[in-house]
């Protein structure tokens, strides 16, 4: 089983129609399967707070949108993530690549990787860490939930899941 | 002229159409609300700086239907990145309008970096945006609206603001009543 492919084929699924990504190590083969699927509108973002109000956008227009990014791209998307989804109940489904947690090389990783689950935490979004093994599951279980209930989902993908096959 | 005026004219050109527009947060969506409420007008009501990026999503969500986001020099120079997001996604049913008074004018007109040197008509076709124009009177902002369905239009205006008061929709009614416009049946809330 290859990771980035479960949570493409989780991703298409959930129904996910309009990707925004913001590049992370973990995502490279991943963009570029959501890139090339002619079912997907794939929007690449300079900054993750951009692609927050890009996916809003396309939600507005119709479009059940995602945002794959780095977890260091939620400390530049708290402020979109409250007040604008958060404020006007606008689903959400955050894929995020879980760095500086074990198994980090890089130290600079390590503040902002430790804080993140506590910083989801503060803004009421659920963050959910599956295994490969329930990837698929877990994603369009989260994915069904957020979009029903107006609400955002986090998946946090730790160093260890792109690390299982 | 004002942004105020420079509202009113937007509204006349385009209130009785079926232009989708994104307000921005502050006194743009206030004064907005006040000239011509309309359902398919979403207000801003928080995350400055994205007024651009809203309006980017949801012309790619919707590319039948014309979009149009009004932005600040300010709430640009915050989400620069956006101008490069937009000239390489290039849809050709957004028009991104953004109205340069040179001031943070909904925090007490505090000057922005286009009242020094920025030029945001230069920073929008370096960003690669293809159709860029500027205007600063009534009668050039009319003659654009007529004839630009895309791209960048930055609306040079004098720093200043109405005295108008709140919007008084909720943000749920704002977004209930904008989707009943802007998505398919299906989504609708």
């Amino acid at each position: 089983m290859d990771p980035s492919e479960e949570v493409f084929k989780s991703i298409k699924e959930s129904g996910i129609d309009f990707v925004v990504s913001v590049p992370c190590a973990n995502l490279q083969k991943l963009i570029p399967m959501v890139d090339s699927d002619p079912d997907i509108i794939h929007v690449p973002a300079t900054r993750e707070e951009e692609g927050i109000g890009i996916c809003a956008g396309a939600y507005m227009g119709g479009k059940k949108p995602a945002i794959m990014m780095q977890n260091s791209g939620m400390g530049n998307s708290i402020n979109a993530l409250a007040s604008l989804n958060r404020l006007y109940n606008i689903p959400l489904l955050i894929i995020i690549s879980h760095r500086g947690i074990e198994g980090e090389p890089i130290c600079a990783q390590v503040p902002m990787g430790e804080k993140t689950p506590q910083l989801l935490e503060v803004l009421d979004i659920p963050a959910y860490k599956p295994h490969l093994a329930q990837a698929k599951k877990t994603i369009e279980k989260a994915t069904k939930k957020a979009f029903e209930e107006g609400k955002q989902a986090a998946i946090l993908l730790s160093i260890g899941f792109w690390r299982e096959s | 002229m004002i942004r105020y005026g420079a509202l009113e004219i937007l509204a006349e050109k385009e209130g009785d159409k079926d232009t989708l527009i994104i307000a921005n947060i502050g006194l743009p969506s206030k004064e907005l609300y006040e000239i011509y409420d309309r359902k398919a007008n979403f207000y801003m009501l928080g995350s400055m700086g994205l007024s651009s990026s809203i309006g980017l999503g949801l012309a790619l969500a919707r590319p039948d239907r014309k979009v149009l986001a009004i932005d600040g020099d300010g709430s640009v120079l915050m989400n620069m990145g956006s101008l490069a997001t937009i000239a390489n996604q290039h849809p050709d049913n957004y028009l991104l309008v953004i109205i340069d008074n040179g001031a943070y004018g909904s925090t007490g007109n505090q000057i922005t970096a286009t009242a020094g040197l920025t030029d945001l008509k230069e920073v929008a076709l370096g960003a690669g945006v293809r159709n860029v124009a500027m205007v600063s009177d009534k009668s050039d902002l009319k003659e654009k609206l007529d004839t630009m369905d895309n791209g960048v239009l930055v609306v040079k205006t004098e720093p200043g603001n109405k005295k108008v008061p709140v919007i008084k929709l909720c943000p749920a009614d704002i977004i209930k009543r904008f989707m009943e416009i802007s998505s398919p049946p299906s989504h609708s809330r």
